[in-house]
C-alpha cells in the first residue's frame, strides 16, 4: 500500500516494450500505484521484484478465517479513524480436567444463550477445550467431541504435539493453540496437516515475535496470537502492543488475530470477566475465552460488540414493522418513528417502561434519527403513509390513534390529509417524557 | 531479532482536579498516556470509583442484594456512610432524584439540609448530581455550593443552558468543582468548556461529563467521542479538552431494558439484579477503556469489580 510509482518503477524492466499496454513502464508503475492495473499485467517482471510488491502491497493485518467467520484484517486503532471490519468472538472455556457433569452444565447453560439483536444472532460462537499436558488422549477426545456435539467452532488448547494430534484427528477443530518456542515445529506440523489456524504464544512479546518469525519461515500464515497468561495487566499491555506494532509501526509478525483468556485471568469471577471482557472487546481482543456465558453476560456484552463493531459510516437500523410492546393488541394506540437503532431502542425502552400497551410502527426512514430523516424527506406524511399501506396497518391493527413524534408536529395536518380515519396526537419531543405523556393519555 | 515495544508518551496531559479535602481527598485526572496504558507510563493518578446513592433511596427496590447492603440506613446521611464504605469506593455521589419537579418535587431547602448531613456523615469526598431539571438544578446547586463550602464538592453538571449561573455560584462563589455535561459529540463538549472560562471558571475546576449510554444502546459514540477526546488533549495539545472525564455510569444502565425487566416477564434472562450488574460493569469497563477518568456505580459487586480491574492494570 505504501509503494509509491517510483518504488514499483524501479523494480519494472525499464524496457518500455508495451507488453502491458502502457507506452512506458514509469506509465504502468504509475498506474499499479495507483490500484488501477495488476503488477501482473507485465510479463517481464522477475519473481523476486514480484515477491517484494506482493509483500509491499499486503495489508498490516492478516484476515484470518474460524469456522465461517473472520477475524483481524484491521486496519486503524480507532472505530472513529475508518471502522473496525472484523467483530470479536465469544468462546465458552472447558478444561478436559472438569467433571462431566460440570462439563455438560456448562455447555447447556451457554447454549440457552441464542438471540437475535438487530439482525444479528448472539450466541456463543466457540468452545475453547484446554487440554493439560498429563491429560490422556482418550479424555481429550471424549470432552472434545461433547463440545463439538454442539456444532460451534472449536478451539483445542493443547501443548504436547501427540496429544494435540490424537485429538484433532479423531474430532474436527478448527483452532489449535499450544505452539512457543519450545514445540513450535512439531505443532506447526499438526496444524498444517489438519488445516488448522495455529494459535502462538510466548513467555514475552521478543519470544512471541522469534517464534511467529520461525513459523513464517515455515510456511505458515495461519496463526493467531495467544494473549498473556494469567495477569491482566500483561495481557492487556500485549493486546495494545502487538496491535499497535502491527498497524503503526510496521510489524508484520505481529499482523495477526489475537485470542485472550479472561477465565484465566479471573478464575471463577464472572462479573470481573465480564469487566475484562468489556475491555478486551474496545482494545483488540479477537476471540475471548469466557469461564460462562448466560444472559446476564451476553446481553450487555454483546449489546457492546454490535455498537462498537458497526462502520461509523453507516447508520444502524431496525426492521421496519410493528412492534407490540407491553402486550399490545389491536386495540391498543399506535406510536411511529423511524427505524434509526439508537432511536428505536430510547423510544422502545421508555414505552416499556411506561407499561402501557402501545403497537410501535417504525416506518422505513433509511436508518437516519427523526428530525435528520424528515429534513432528507425520508419521514414525511406521504412516506408515513406509504408505510401504513404496505405493511398494511388498517387490516392488522383496530385502534386508529397515531402518536407522532413531537419533533416532526408540524406533519400533524398533512399526515391527517393522508390518513383521514386517523386520529392523529403529538407526542412528546424527547423520549424520556414518553412515560408520563402515555400515562396521562391513557 | 529481539522485539522491543515503542512506548507512547505524549508531552501534554489531563489536568489533575482534587476532590474533597485533606486526607480524603481523590485526585481525578492526570497522566500522559491514552487511558489505562499504563505500560507506557505509570499511572499518576489511577481512575476513581464513586457510588451513587439518591435521596430517596427507591434504586434499591426489587434488588435483595443492594437493599440488604443498605438495610438499616434510613436516612440519606446513613446511606451515604455505607456508600462511602463500600469495598472499592473512591467517593460518594448524592443524586436529587426527589428534586424533579415532575416527581417528588422535594424543596430545595430540604434538598439543602439532605446535603449537609450527607457532606458532614462521610469522610470521603462528595459529588452532588442534580435532577436533570434545568431550572430546579440551578437552585439546588447555589444552595447546596454554599452549605457544602470547603469541602470541595464536584456539582454535576452545568450544561449549556444553564452554565452560566452554575459556573458562577458553584465554581466562582464557593470555590467549587462544576461538571460540564454535553451530549457525546466532541465539539460541544469543547464548546461548553471554552464558555466556562471565558466566564472566569479556571480550568482547573472543570470536569468534563461527556455523556453516556448503557452498552448496546449507541455506546460507540460514547467510546468514539471519549477516545478523540483523549486524543485531541494528548496529541494535539488542545488545553480546552484537558479537562478529566466523569461518567456517571449507574443512572444509565439502571434505567435500561435488561436491567428493569422482571424475571417474571423474562424467566431465559434469568436474575434481574444479576443482569444490572453486569450491565453496569461492561459498561464502566468500556468507559474507562475508552477514556473515562471516573466513574460513578450504585452496585457494590460492580464497584468491587471495576476497582479491581483498576488495581490489576495499575
Amino acid at each position: 500500500m505504501a509503494l509509491k510509482g517510483l518504488d514499483i518503477f524501479k523494480l519494472t524492466p525499464k524496457t518500455n516494450c508495451k507488453d502491458c499496454g502502457n507506452p512506458t513502464c514509469m506509465a504502468f508503475a504509475m498506474k499499479v500505484a495507483q490500484g488501477a492495473v495488476s503488477i501482473e499485467k507485465c510479463p517481464h517482471m522477475s519473481p523476486d521484484a514480484l515477491r517484494q510488491l506482493s509483500e509491499a502491497t499486503e495489508p498490516p493485518m492478516k484476515t484470518i478465517a474460524v469456522g465461517e467467520h473472520k477475524l483481524g484484517g484491521e486496519t486503524v486503532m480507532f472505530r472513529h479513524e475508518k471502522t473496525f471490519v472484523n467483530k470479536n468472538l465469544f468462546a465458552l472455556y472447558l478444561c478436559a480436567d472438569m467433571s462431566d457433569a460440570d462439563i455438560d452444565a456448562k455447555l447447556a447453560e451457554a447454549m440457552k444463550v441464542d438471540y437475535e439483536r438487530i439482525s444479528e444472532r448472539m450466541y456463543v460462537e466457540c468452545i475453547f477445550v484446554n487440554v493439560s499436558d498429563t491429560q490422556t488422549a482418550e479424555r481429550g477426545i471424549a470432552v472434545v467431541k461433547k463440545a463439538a456435539e454442539t456444532g460451534r467452532d472449536i478451539i483445542v488448547r493443547c501443548k504436547k504435539p501427540e496429544l494435540a494430534k490424537e485429538i484433532v484427528s479423531a474430532v474436527p477443530v478448527k483452532v489449535l493453540v499450544g505452539a512457543d518456542a519450545s514445540n513450535w515445529e512439531a505443532m506447526n506440523a499438526v496444524a498444517k496437516e489438519k488445516g488448522l489456524v495455529l494459535g502462538v504464544s510466548g513467555k514475552d512479546l521478543s519470544e512471541l515475535y522469534d517464534t511467529i518469525e520461525k513459523l513464517e519461515a515455515a510456511g505458515n500464515k495461519n496463526l493467531i496470537i495467544n494473549i498473556g497468561g494469567s495477569s491482566i495487566k500483561d495481557a492487556f499491555a500485549a493486546a495494545v502492543q502487538i496491535r499497535r506494532a502491527a498497524l503503526k509501526d510496521n510489524v508484520r509478525a505481529f499482523g495477526y488475530p489475537s485470542i485472550v483468556n479472561v477465565e484465566r485471568m479471573a478464575p471463577g469471577d464472572h462479573v470481573l470477566q465480564a469487566a475484562l471482557a468489556s475491555l478486551f472487546e474496545l482494545r483488540y481482543g479477537s476471540i475471548i475465552v469466557m469461564g460462562r456465558m448466560t444472559y446476564a453476560d451476553a446481553l450487555p456484552l454483546y449489546g457492546l460488540r454490535q455498537n462498537i463493531f458497526t462502520d461509523p459510516q453507516k447508520p444502524m437500523k431496525v426492521e421496519p414493522g410493528i412492534y407490540a410492546l407491553n402486550g399490545a393488541d389491536e386495540n391498543s394506540v399506535c406510536a411511529i418513528t423511524v427505524d434509526f437503532a439508537l432511536t428505536y431502542f430510547v423510544v422502545s425502552g421508555e414505552i416499556e417502561r411506561s407499561g402501557v400497551p402501545v403497537n410501535l410502527l417504525i416506518a422505513d426512514a433509511g436508518g437516519y434519527s427523526v428530525l435528520t430523516s424528515w429534513a432528507a424527506g425520508k419521514f414525511s406524511a406521504g412516506t408515513i403513509a406509504k408505510f401504513i399501506e404496505e405493511h398494511q396497518i388498517e387490516s392488522k391493527i383496530k385502534n386508529r390513534t397515531l402518536i407522532l413524534p413531537g419533533k416532526v408536529a408540524v406533519l400533524k395536518g398533512e399526515v391527517e390529509n393522508k390518513l383521514p380515519d386517523w386520529k392523529v396526537v403529538v407526542g412528546p419531543n424527547e423520549a424520556i417524557q414518553l412515560v408520563r405523556f402515555l400515562k396521562d393519555y391513557k | 531479532m529481539p522485539f522491543t515495544a515503542k512506548p507512547r508518551k505524549f508531552s501534554a496531559g489531563i489536568i489533575e482536579i482534587p476532590l474533597g479535602v485533606g486526607q480524603n481527598a481523590v485526585t481525578i485526572g492526570g497522566g500522559n498516556v491514552l487511558p489505562l496504558y499504563y505500560f507506557d507510563n505509570p499511572a499518576k493518578n489511577p481512575p476513581a470509583v464513586g457510588v451513587e446513592i439518591t435521596d430517596t433511596g427507591v434504586e434499591a427496590a426489587g434488588l435483595p442484594e443492594l437493599a440488604a447492603y443498605y438495610e438499616g440506613a434510613n436516612t440519606p446521611a446513613e446511606r451515604a456512610k455505607k456508600a462511602a464504605a463500600m469495598e472499592g469506593a473512591d467517593f460518594v455521589c448524592l443524586r436529587f432524584e426527589g428534586a424533579d419537579p415532575g416527581g417528588l418535587n422535594r424543596s430545595v431547602a430540604d434538598c439543602v439540609a439532605i446535603a449537609k448531613e450527607v457532606v458532614e456523615a462521610i469522610n470521603k469526598p462528595l459529588v452532588i448530581a442534580g435532577s436533570k431539571n434545568l431550572e430546579k438544578d440551578v437552585e439546588l446547586f447555589s444552595a447546596c455550593a454554599e452549605v457544602c463550602s470547603d469541602k470541595n464538592v464536584l456539582f454535576l453538571s452545568a450544561r449549556e443552558e444553564n452554565y452560566k449561573t452554575i459556573g458562577a455560584s458553584c465554581a466562582l462563589a464557593y470555590g467549587q468543582k462544576v461538571g460540564a455535561e454535553s451530549s457525546v459529540d466532541i465539539n460541544l463538549a469543547k464548546q461548553l468548556n471554552v464558555l466556562m472560562t471565558q466566564l472566569g471558571v479556571q480550568p482547573q475546576s472543570i470536569v468534563m461529563n461527556l455523556g453516556s449510554a448503557a452498552a448496546g444502546y449507541g455506546f460507540e459514540y460514547v467510546a468514539s467521542t471519549m477516545e478523540r477526546v483523549k486524543l485531541a488533549a494528548l496529541e494535539q495539545n488542545d488545553t480546552m479538552l484537558q479537562m478529566p472525564v466523569i461518567t456517571p455510569v449507574a443512572s444509565e444502565t439502571w434505567s435500561v431494558k435488561e436491567s428493569i425487566m422482571p424475571e417474571s416477564d423474562m424467566p431465559e434472562w434469568g436474575s434481574l439484579e444479576e443482569r444490572g450488574i453486569e450491565m453496569e460493569t461492561v459498561t464502566a469497563s468500556a468507559c474507562l477503556a475508552s477514556g473515562c477518568d471516573a466513574v460513578i456505580l450504585r452496585h457494590p459487586t460492580s464497584v468491587k469489580a471495576i476497582a479491581a480491574l483498576i488495581a490489576a492494570l495499575l
